[in-house]
């Protein structure tokens, strides 16, 4: 009895931050719309949201590559049931960040967008990343994932050329100030260094 | 919010009717779709800000003169919003955000302001800006302006000829440059504390001596009729209507002439990317965008306003002959 009490407490906890989780992601989103509601995002809207939605495309993408670390170096495993969400959330500012480059910045312009995808390294280079993501956000379902089986965690390794292409993104783009972009980098050079060290030691052991 | 006397103007006066009521238009429209938008108050729709952006009337010498300077040359385009003009900005001594300008300039202090002149001229010296201006008559001129980054406005200077200057200060024979330097002061500007950022200051700049001769070539000291906000480079600056925005350098502090090509901040910085003669070239694409294409602003999201670059930005009937025989190409 004692025992099933708590079990459905912990249920309950986890049901009501799943929801926390998943409201506090749609923040950004609201916030920004708040403030082009509000005229505040200056004389070119367009470019405050499409840089404001990439980089939140990249934290959210970095959230999902930070779960497993958490959960090895601290043994934290709460976060695991945020995983598949986080990285939908990654997805889905980048699917926005996408839409808003091709309606704000491009006008739907064919010649533009083709000289865009063909000639600019960094919109290569974001591009094939948002390519990569496609298939793991359309495989994150527990269907596909029992119809994949082990080949379903190969597929989902993507995430990492598809992050560094998400930095390299980030980083072409720079005119001048470098300091958020290596912060994203050491974050990134962090989450994925861990992988390999464990994998080393787990080998060798 | 640093904002000194924020004198009240109505916005009638400075944004265009219907550039204020296009965007109302577009908000309403974007309501229509926005998905958030259903949840947020009616009255967010207006838009606010307008009545509440500081005037800068200028130190009392520089006031009459603005107030004669008659209006001489016009783009046929439609002239950008005072709210977009002054809270829109490159100015990198104060951040590389386009907001750092207008939130962290307030306070820089433009009057009095000295302006050192050396190098093959044979009156040099340290020139108070007064002086300077006295003698010579400001103009209201409406040039396009359009910056690397591929964006552009239209913005009404009032200035002088920079030819008109340099003449003070007669230059000799040997003069081929002019090299302008912006202050650096590290207590009002803060983007220059900066340790990751990537440029060099003082931020300088160049031009040949016909490009610095030409009629088209404007110190500004005036916008809007008024004086220069800090964020648009007060108390002077250089605006070079058919080079990219960073040419025209603001706040100068110091004008050299030269024998041989003087250091450009941004041409040192990235060689492969800004060239020392920067002139707007839609053929030329930078390195890692397109220059065929700009997006005038102010621009709303359903109306981008993406238009296409023109050569010289417009003005090539003036200064196309200062090239001729240059491979631009090269000389980007």
């Amino acid at each position: 009895m004692l025992v099933a009490q708590k079990f459905s407490n912990l249920r309950w906890g986890s049901i009501a931050q799943w929801w926390l989780v998943f409201l506090a992601a749609l923040l950004p989103l609201v916030l920004l719309v708040d403030a082009l509601l509000a005229n505040r995002l200056g004389a070119d809207p367009a470019k405050t949201i499409v840089d404001e939605l990439g980089t939140w495309a990249l934290i959210f993408l970095w959230l999902t590559l930070a779960i497993t670390p958490a959960r090895r170096l601290f043994n934290w495993r709460k976060p695991l049931l945020f995983r598949r969400m986080l990285g939908l959330y990654a997805f889905f500012y980048a699917v926005l960040h996408l839409v808003s480059v091709g309606t704000f910045i491009l006008g739907w312009r064919a010649d533009l967008i083709v000289r865009e995808v063909t000639e600019r390294p960094y919109v290569i280079a974001g591009f094939v990343a948002f390519l990569l993501l496609m298939p793991l956000a359309v495989t994150s379902t527990r269907g596909w994932q029992t119809r994949l089986g082990p080949k379903w965690r190969s597929l989902h390794r993507l995430v990492y050329p598809a992050s560094v292409l998400v930095l390299l993104h980030f980083v072409w783009l720079i005119r001048a100030s470098y300091a958020e972009a290596l912060l994203y980098g050491l974050l990134l050079a962090f989450l994925l260094g861990i992988r390999l060290y464990y994998t080393r030691n787990w080998r060798t052991r | 919010m640093l904002i000194q006397k924020p004198n009240k103007i109505p916005s009638s006066e400075i944004t265009p009717e219907s550039v204020y009521l296009n965007r109302r238009r577009f908000m309403q429209a974007f309501a229509g779709v926005g998905l958030a938008a259903a949840a947020l108050p009616a009255s967010a729709l207006l838009s606010s800000g307008d009545t509440e952006l500081p005037i800068y009337p200028g130190p009392n010498w520089l006031q009459p003169k603005l107030k004669a300077a008659p209006t001489t040359i016009v783009a046929e385009d439609d002239v950008a919003p005072y709210d977009a003009v002054i809270t829109h900005n490159n100015f990198y001594e104060f951040g590389t955000k386009k907001s750092d300008p207008f939130e962290k300039a307030q306070e820089f202090n433009t009057d009095p302001w000295k302006v050192e002149v050396s190098g093959e001229v044979e009156s040099p010296g340290v020139y108070n800006l007064e002086d300077l201006i006295a003698k010579v008559d400001l103009e209201e001129r409406v040039y396009r302006l359009r910056c690397v980054e591929a964006w552009s406005m239209v913005i009404p200077w009032i200035g002088f000829e920079l030819g008109s200057l340099l003449k003070q200060f007669n230059p000799t024979s040997k003069a081929k440059y002019v090299e302008f330097v912006t202050l650096v002061d590290k207590e009002q500007m803060p983007g220059q504390r900066g340790f990751f950022s990537s440029l060099d200051w003082p931020y300088t700049e160049g031009l040949r001596m016909d490009e610095a001769m030409h009629p088209l070539t404007l110190m500004a000291v005036g916008l809007y009729g008024n004086s220069l906000p800090p964020q648009n480079g007060a108390p002077f600056r250089l605006v070079v209507p058919w080079k990219y925005g960073f040419k025209s350098i603001k706040s100068i502090v110091a004008i050299r002439l030269t024998e041989t090509m003087p250091k450009a901040t941004w041409n040192q910085t990235a060689p492969g990317e800004y060239g020392f003669y920067a002139n707007v070239n839609p053929k030329v694409d930078h390195p890692r965008w397109s220059q065929a294409t700009e997006r005038r602003l102010p621009a709303s999201l359903l109306n981008p306003r993406i238009i296409d670059t023109q050569m010289f930005n417009g003005y090539a009937d003036e200064v196309a002959s200062l090239y001729s025989g240059m491979d631009l190409t090269k000389w980007y």
